[in-house]
């Protein structure tokens, strides 16, 4: 190899790695300037919030980052957070985590030691931040999953928290649901790859049993790439159940109950929360969908007033309503501005200390208070789809 | 002062290494460099290691493997069942924990050794393409069947890995891979390699065992991805059996050839830019992974040796210029073609 | 009992599927001695295409006549088959003296680029969209065993698909030039073959059958994205190299196995379902090393 192209390779290999070192906003604080009206413009702080932007829980993002920029249009055209007597702009930087644990790693050591961010919202997926919730633990910095309901995500640490409930309510809750309807025997298919899963379909069974139903059959399959279930759908069909669990990614799940009804299945369907997704329907095809039920987290027909206010500012700016995983990144946002106004001192530390002891914040999806474990304690909406594949409010839930 | 030229092989590279480690510890401590660097950098090495494993198989023996991932991910485990399951942070004392995350690199890369020797004693006889589809299907089993044992979290993963690993031990592994790795081709084993790479059947009619030097070439190979994996369980702190799929094998199979196989320079370079790439491409958001792929292509197309074209870094270097890939070898005669 | 058939009714399914991707695969090992690790990316082409197609026809009636679809099945694969053809104009054909590691690398790069690309286009993104429903979905109950007109269709479809190819391989005169370019391109090329012309046309013949593997695939199971098709070429690849690979029949054979021994040892542990074909892959490789129906050609010095 000649001496030029050697020369030019080194250098190159260097340009590469500059160009990786930069791709982060360096934080640039402010000094304190006196406004008009006597109020204090003060350091920028930055907010990271993580979802899955592209890959196969794409949607979900584009329904995260529309309820947090809800926030930072509001936020802007306010010029910034009043904590006291002063205004500090919040910036927000959005990163993309695949819907993959390593991704979500990579993208939480980007925001903390490259964006300096003051606390993480997201990811919504339990096992991404199960992955990726050691990291901002031991670097201090608060992060809040937006529907990451597996129990063990806020045993991780003392700065992780969360703003949906967690599987044992759901899964008690769905079942709870089953048995009052009527049904006394269920069968359940969920991955046993995603802890969400796995631990929402132990729930169910647990609670089912203790209310006096039986699980007449599990079935597993490994992987949300897999596509095929008619051989887990065929001996679920043997058994007969009278109603059938999916715990699964909403992803997954439009296959499960096309596959289902084109075996000839009949029974109904309980889902999770991640079934709270337009595509769901329109991927399943209506016919199949209907009647099927799931817990949520919010409904769009909650007559509270912080709820409509929610829903109608939603619709306004992108002409759709709200789901869950909207609502929970709204909430997550703002419990972190919460704790930033609260806090004793305005720096990682004192945001988790605000936020461990946040109490009564009026939020769409009900007023919450933090718990001793970090979650917070809230209730749920039944909702179930209806023949043109809508949801539809059904009964609340309360812990 | 005239450096004396043996002292200038070994020396040399190694005040090098400490320097370059030395700079990146001092730009960290200006602000400079972050933690989100370091994690750049140390899975450029880690993968630095995978490639200089992966070169020796198909770089320097010439053969065919294109499931390497399935050494790294037994490496992985391997270490990780000891460090995170059997001799948890919280059993042992503080003062134990870098021995324990030594002898934990030493098992896994034990682990993928064996299972290299045991791999290569049956499939090494074949030949070409059928030898990549054996190694391909291994690395797939090996995925599979990780994903079946709930002890270490089946495919959920397993969680809470201690980071033993830190930019420290990473360059030291690296260098120390590179030194053994070099030494080892300069010895007879690796002169056994490149001849079954240039022409086996005349190595064979030679009187080298092939099979006996290929199977040494594998179980080697393995070992050094075993501990790679290792490293990089502690780096990561979590790992999953669907992170060492054939993407990731495949991967290793892009950072060997794009940086020139054959090369351990190129293994260094490859691995080091293709790491770094997709990371800059940050700003280009969806279109990071297409602009890499053209990139790729374009590097195939009009540098088809790699990167490196087979050039070798000074203290790299072999003095037989008939051992990198391509060249033509002046005391061999040239074989016939047959019809 | 009827589990067993409800069973290999699927089996069949999904082999039809991996028979025609694997097709594809052996045709251009065959011919130009290459993996083409992007050929898993030419079904993805064919499901996506077809849903935009379908969108366009709909956009006016509604629903589908079976013209319609036959046309938009025909417009898919003549277009996937062109792709193909473009491939491997800019990215192999360049590379056809080189080792065949290089072509390999460009393949694994190809492969990110086919998925990629359309997935950073705004009309087309990462999300996964419906299928539309192609063929009539009519379901017959025979002794508890549940056959769908869907699947009866498809496998009609499949089997000609097949049948036409054998035959133009072996029948005809393209057929055999495309055997003399796979036996000895040199020789080939002395007997005034135009071996760039036959290259071109073996592409077009493997990515147009990968895009109806993948219009099939989609009818199956009808939720597409851009990433569809990598895990399926790996697994029609190690399909083709069972059967033989280099061999047209092997292909078929070896998809229908792969296909068949997948949806059974799901049955028994969907795990098991994951790793079965590569275990039936080493077995056959043990016994039969060059596949079941394949030769090894002796190596001369």
């Amino acid at each position: 190899m000649k001496k030029t192209s050697r020369v030019l390779l080194t250098i190159l290999t260097i340009a590469v790695f500059i160009s990786a070192c930069s791709t982060g906003s360096p934080a640039a604080p402010a000094e304190p300037e006196p406004q008009a009206n006597g109020e204090k413009t003060g350091e920028t702080l930055k907010i990271g919030v993580v979802s899955p932007m592209s890959g196969p829980g794409a949607t979900a993002g584009k329904y995260i980052t529309n309820g947090v920029k809800l926030i930072e249009e509001k936020l802007k055209a306010e010029g910034g957070l009043l904590v006291g007597d002063t205004r500090y702009p919040i910036e927000f930087v959005y990163e993309d985590n695949e819907a993959k644990e390593e991704t979500t790693t990579n993208v939480y050591q980007k925001l903390i030691n490259q964006d300096n961010v003051i606390g993480i919202v997201g990811p919504d997926m339990s096992k991404a931040i199960l992955a990726a919730g050691p990291i901002a633990q031991s670097a201090g910095v608060v992060a809040v999953g937006t529907f990451t309901t597996n129990e063990a995500v806020t045993q991780v640490g003392d700065y992780i928290f969360r703003a949906c409930f967690i599987d044992p309510f759901q899964g008690r809750a769905a079942a709870t649901y089953a048995w009052d309807t009527g049904y006394k025997t269920a069968a359940v298919i969920y991955n046993n790859a995603d802890a969400y899963s796995k631990g929402l379909y132990e729930n169910f069974e647990l609670a089912f049993t203790e209310l006096g139903g039986e699980v007449v059959e599990v079935q597993a399959y490994s992987g949300s790439d897999i596509k095929d279930y008619n051989v887990q759908l065929t001996k679920i069909k043997a058994a007969n159940p009278e109603v059938v669990f999916i715990p699964n990614m909403f992803t997954e799940i439009p296959l499960q109950v096309r596959q289902a009804r084109e075996l000839g299945i009949t029974a109904p369907f309980i889902g999770g929360d991640s079934m709270d997704a337009p595509e769901v329907a329109q991927l399943a095809g209506f016919e199949n969908i209907a009647g099927t039920a799931y817990v949520s987290a919010f409904s769009p027909d909650n007559p509270d007033p912080v709820a409509q206010e929610f829903v109608k500012a939603f619709n306004d700016a992108y002409g759709m309503n709200p789901n869950s995983n909207a609502v929970l990144a709204y909430e997550a946002t703002m419990m972190i501005l919460e704790s930033i106004k609260n806090a004793a001192t305005i720096d990682r530390k004192g945001v988790r200390d605000a936020m461990a002891s946040l109490k009564d914040l009026h939020l769409p999806s009900g007023t919450i208070t933090v718990g001793p474990d970090r979650n917070p304690i809230k209730g749920a909406a039944i909702l179930m789809y209806n023949a043109e594949g809508v949801p539809e409010f059904v009964v609340n839930v309360n812990p | 002062m005239k450096i004396p030229k043996h002292l200038s092989k070994s020396v040399l590279p190694i005040i090098g290494f400490a320097a370059i480690y030395g700079l990146i510890m001092l730009l960290k401590s200006f602000g400079i460099a972050n933690n989100y660097h370091i994690q750049i950098l140390m899975f450029a090495g880690v993968n630095i290691m995978m490639t200089l494993s992966l070169n020796v198989v198909n770089g320097f023996t010439g053969q065919f493997s294109i499931g390497h991932a399935g050494f790294m991910s037994l490496g992985a485990y391997g270490s990780a069942i000891i460090t995170t399951l059997l001799l948890k942070p919280s059993v042992i004392p503080s003062s134990m924990q870098i021995p324990v995350f030594l002898l934990s690199l030493f098992i896994g890369g034990l682990v993928a050794a064996l299972v290299g020797f045991l791999i290569g004693l049956p499939t090494l006889k074949l030949k070409g393409d059928y030898l990549a589809i054996v190694t391909l299907a291994f690395g797939e089993i090996v995925r599979a069947g990780l994903r079946l044992i709930e002890p270490i979290g089946a495919a959920r993963g397993m969680i809470g890995v201690p980071t033993y690993a830190n930019l420290a031990w990473i360059f030291t592994f690296v260098a120390l891979t590179l030194f053994v790795v070099r030494n080892v081709i300069y010895s007879r084993y690796g002169r056994a390699w490149i001849a079954i790479r240039d022409n086996e059947i005349a190595a064979e009619a030679m009187g080298i065992d092939t099979t006996r030097y290929k199977i040494i070439s594998f179980t080697f190979s393995a070992f050094i991805a075993g501990v790679a994996g290792g490293l990089y369980a502690h780096v990561v702190s979590f790992i999953q059996p669907d992170t060492f799929s054939f993407v990731k094998s495949s991967d290793l199979l892009v950072f060997l050839y794009a940086g020139g196989s054959g090369s351990l320079t190129g293994s260094i370079v490859g691995a080091l830019l293709l790491t770094a790439l997709p990371e800059a491409l940050r700003f280009l958001a969806s279109w990071r992974l297409v602009i890499y792929a053209l990139v790729l292509i374009i590097v195939m197309l009009y540098r088809p040796k790699g990167l490196t074209g087979g050039y070798e870094l000074p203290f790299l270097r072999i003095h037989r210029k008939e051992l990198y890939e391509g060249a033509a070898d002046p005391t061999v005669p040239e074989a016939e073609e047959g019809e | 009992m009827t589990t067993f058939f409800q069973l290999l009714i699927y089996g069949l399914q999904l082999g039809s599927v991996y028979a025609l991707l694997a097709l594809g695969y052996t045709m251009v090992y065959g011919i130009v001695g290459m993996i083409n690790f992007a050929h898993g990316d030419f079904l993805m082409i064919g499901a996506l295409s077809t849903v935009f197609l379908a969108m366009a026809f709909m956009s006016t009636s509604g629903t589908l006549s079976a013209l319609q679809v036959i046309a938009i099945i025909l417009i898919a694969m003549i277009g996937t088959g062109l792709v193909g053809v473009i491939v491997e104009a800019v990215a192999y054909k360049p590379l056809r003296d080189r080792p065949r590691m290089t072509a390999l690398i460009t393949a694994v790069g190809v492969s990110m680029f086919l998925q990629n690309f359309p997935r950073a286009l705004p009309f087309i993104g990462p999300n996964p969209r419906p299928f539309p429903r192609l063929f009539p979905l009519i379901q017959y109950n025979i002794g508890g065993v549940t056959i769908t007109s869907t699947q009866l269709i498809m496998l009609f479809l499949s089997l000609l698909l097949m049948f036409i190819l054998y035959y133009v391989v072996n029948k005809t005169p393209l057929g055999a030039q495309m055997r003399a370019v796979s036996m000895d391109k040199d020789a080939a090329l002395l007997m005034g073959i135009n071996i760039n012309v036959i290259i071109s046309m073996t592409f077009f013949i493997g990515a147009a059958l990968a895009s109806s593997s993948g219009i099939f695939y989609a009818s199956i199971y009808p939720q597409v994205d851009v990433y569809m098709g990598g895990w399926l070429g790996t697994k029609s690849f190690i399909a083709a190299v069972l059967g033989g690979i280099g061999d047209i029949r092997g292909a078929m054979l070896g998809g229908f196995i792969l296909g068949i021994s997948e949806i059974f040892a799901t049955s028994i542990n969907s795990n098991f379902g994951y790793m079965i074909g590569f275990i039936v892959l080493i077995l056959i490789l043990l016994f039969k090393p060059a596949g079941l129906l394949g030769k090894f050609s002796i190596e001369k010095v």
